[in-house]
């Protein structure tokens, strides 16, 4: 058996302390009963709180379990807070890509659209927050798919000839995402439409959304049709500003 | 010969941020501190300047290491910063005397009521545009010199100084230019905004030594080089922050016009070189000047508390957690259920200016849910924007066709809505949201010469996002005349003496 992780037991430890206690804990209380050291402790429960775990009283500085835990099991992201941190990246993104921008997160089995910058021509267009995309057809899906275990779309439509409708190649395509750190999709949606996506993460790494750019497959892609290397560049740069204003470590 | 960048210094409200921006106006990077507020006694809000400063000088080599950038690929600094907030400092030791007084501090309403009772009073306004309230900073600093012992004394000997917090930054960017710039000096009440110098008859009616006052520059041009934070970089421009977000918004022309979304809200009007007499509650204000060329000035409608109300929500109600998930409650139910809220904290600005005026929760029954009073909050913010664009319509004759909105709160597509709804024109936001430092880092970029003219910027402005209104316009005037009507109940709460 493989070594244990002695922080991750202590972390247990606390946590089991403020679902057992009666109301909050102090710092002292918490350090004395495991005799552990007042910094260990204090380490601990900044990083339990960091991730939401946690809460402090304002007042008294005493600590108890996070609402988050109770929802560990829903969607822990609240989808407003992410385009609100997420918007000053998602501008640059347009204006360097001179394409559209969109944020999408996981909704019961579809890609719901959370942000959206229009392509920087001013050219009439409209805002798609609130959309439903299909997630094995478009490249926002296809990122949130592959950091996500367990989640299969029962019946994989065909939108246009491309559309991956094979769960062989839709597996060996999703591989090639986790491989690459992005994805793309070429006319699998709408014909003469051609996206690319990268993932946002949050603590720890785990990944909360996705970021791409689409437009005329001629703009997005070169005369074979694969995805323009500067385009790719510079979703996964958006991607990962926005990643380090969530929280995800540098990588 | 590698890239050459701008930065701004944000100096607001709830944080200072430094932003680096390249050629085509597109955010680089981004560092952030949020400072300290104090609320010694209901209605009193002060900072501590020191901390402020500190945050700066800790923030610059921040910015440019997350750019990737060296000093010497720093073109030139703007600076655009919270207006009317006060501060007075030690002129040989640099140490601030007391707080910073910020521009929601109320502290000032009986001297103010004083004040407004004596004769000159109404020639006060038409000198400095402004109506006599507690926002602006001179009855701030007639208040200071009341109240510290010694302190007159001190400033008629030139031992101490006052400024704005442009002012008291390029003080320690400079060590030791006592500046200030038109913008920032319109918002005091003691400059003649015709003349763009300090009023010896406001001087003389608020009792201020002149001794005490920065030499008045334009916006746009010298401010001194860095010593500090940025060693060798020009200052090239201070703007008040909402004067900023116009020029961040490309409004150089009379007529356009733009709303930004912060603390507070503030709807700025460009009216060119001419000065238009303010009325319906609305502020004449400068909005830029470029060194060697006239003034431009602007038209304004100040919304106290927008953002801020959603912050109480947070920290003072603890209804959510974070600020965008006041749409995620709101959304919760379908409409208000009732439920009205005004935000009178430091009493109520344009088009109403009443200081004495408090908030206000009406239409409460036993039905509301925290998800009604969510949406009476961000409701607050659109139906104040319908008052100031009302007012602005009937003051300048213009009718507003659409709405170009800035700010942290413009994330908020909910409030978005809201507002074209209840004005009935199309809001759009732009393909920047920190207009205010964009505007700042485009003012010091134009002072360098990094960007050759305003043509030049203008290229810069898409449209990042629009929404159209779709509300029944008879729901529109009945919810229109609720609002109006719990506004009423917000006037005399605080009782004269």
């Amino acid at each position: 058996m493989p070594g244990t992780v002695q922080s991750i037991e202590r972390a247990a430890a606390i946590l089991r302390m403020l679902a057992g206690g009666p109301g909050r804990l102090g710092l002292s209380e918490i350090s004395r009963s495991l005799e552990l050291a007042k910094g260990t402790t204090h380490g601990i429960l900044r990083t339990l709180q960091g991730v939401g775990f946690v809460e402090q009283d304002r007042v008294s500085g005493q600590y108890q379990l996070g609402a988050s835990l109770l929802h560990l099991g829903t969607s822990y992201l609240d989808t407003n807070e992410l385009r609100s941190r997420s918007i000053n990246w998602a501008d640059p993104l347009a204006v360097r890509s001179g394409e559209a921008v969109r944020i999408g997160t996981v909704l019961d089995g579809q890609v719901l659209i959370v942000h959206h910058v229009f392509r920087p021509d001013d050219t009439f267009q409209t805002l798609d927050v609130g959309a439903l995309l299909p997630l094995h057809a478009t490249a926002l899906g296809k990122v949130l798919i592959a950091y996500r275990t367990g989640l299969t779309t029962t019946e994989l439509a065909a939108y246009t000839r491309k559309t991956l409708i094979k769960p062989r190649e839709l597996a060996m395509a999703l591989e090639h995402v986790r491989e690459c750190g992005w994805a793309a999709d070429v006319e699998e949606l709408t014909p003469g439409q051609a996206a690319i996506a990268a993932p946002i993460r949050g603590y720890g790494g785990l990944v909360i959304g996705a970021i791409g750019v689409s437009g005329p497959v001629e703009r997005i892609c070169d005369s074979r049709y694969a995805p323009r290397p500067r385009l790719v560049t510079s979703v996964r740069d958006a991607a990962r500003a926005i990643s380090r204003e969530m929280g995800a470590a540098r990588r | 010969m590698s890239e050459r960048y701008v930065v701004a210094i944000d100096q607001g409200t709830t944080s200072t941020r430094c932003i680096v921006f390249d050629r085509r106006g597109q955010l680089v990077s981004l560092a952030q501190q949020e400072h300290k507020q104090y609320f010694p006694k209901p209605g009193w809000v002060e900072h501590d300047a020191m901390e402020i400063w500190r945050n700066v000088e800790r923030l610059a080599p921040r910015a440019l290491r997350q750019a990737g950038i060296a000093l010497d690929q720093v073109a030139a600094v703007g600076i655009a910063n919270q207006r009317e907030t006060t501060v007075m400092w030690d002129r040989r030791t640099g140490l601030p005397v007391g707080r910073a007084i910020i521009w929601q501090d109320t502290r000032t309403d009986s001297l103010v009521h004083e004040l407004s009772a004596q004769p000159r009073a109404a020639r006060i306004t038409d000198i400095s545009g402004l109506p006599l309230a507690t926002y602006f900073s001179g009855p701030r600093l007639r208040w200071m010199l009341d109240h510290t012992p010694g302190l007159r004394a001190r400033a008629e000997r030139g031992e101490v100084l006052c400024g704005t917090m442009e002012t008291w930054l390029i003080w320690n960017l400079t060590r030791g230019a006592h500046v200030t710039d038109v913008t920032n000096a319109s918002r005091t009440m003691l400059l003649d905004v015709h003349t763009l110098d300090w009023s010896d008859d406001a001087l003389d009616f608020f009792g201020i030594p002149r001794a005490m006052l920065p030499e008045v520059r334009a916006s746009i041009g010298a401010f001194g080089t860095a010593c500090e934070a940025f060693p060798g970089v020009r200052i090239g421009a201070a703007l008040g922050d909402q004067q900023a977000a116009l020029f961040g918004q490309t409004c150089f022309t009379p007529g356009e016009a733009k709303c930004t979304y912060g603390t507070g809200s503030f709807l700025l009007l460009n009216t060119g070189a001419e000065l238009v007499r303010p009325e319906y509650g609305l502020l004449s204000t400068v909005a830029y000047q470029v060194a060697g060329a006239p003034a431009c000035y602007a038209l304004e409608g100040s919304i106290a508390i927008t953002g801020s109300l959603v912050q109480w929500f947070r920290d003072q109600l603890e209804l959510i957690s974070c600020a965008p998930e006041i749409e995620t409650l709101a959304r919760t139910v379908a409409d208000n259920g009732g439920c009205y809220i005004v935000p009178a904290f430091s009493g109520l600005y344009a088009p109403h200016w009443r200081s004495e005026a408090r908030g206000v929760i009406v239409g409460l029954t036993s039905y509301i849910t925290k998800g009604h009073l969510a949406r009476a909050v961000l409701e607050a913010s659109a139906w104040q924007t319908r008052e100031v664009v009302d007012a602005m319509n009937a003051n300048s004759g213009l009718t507003l066709k659409t709405l170009k909105v800035d700010g942290g709160m413009t994330a908020d597509n909910l409030l978005m809505q809201m507002i074209a709804d209840v004005l009935d024109v199309p809001v759009v936001r732009p393909l920047a949201v920190e207009t205010v430092s964009l505007g700042a880092a485009y003012a010091a970029g134009l002072a360098v010469g990094y960007w050759p003219d305003l043509d030049g910027l203008r290229g810069n402005w898409h449209i990042a996002g629009q929404w159209m209104p779709a509300m029944d316009p008879r729901l529109r005037e009945t919810e229109y005349a609720n609002w109006q009507r719990a506004v009423q109940r917000t006037f005399d709460w605080i009782q004269p003496g």
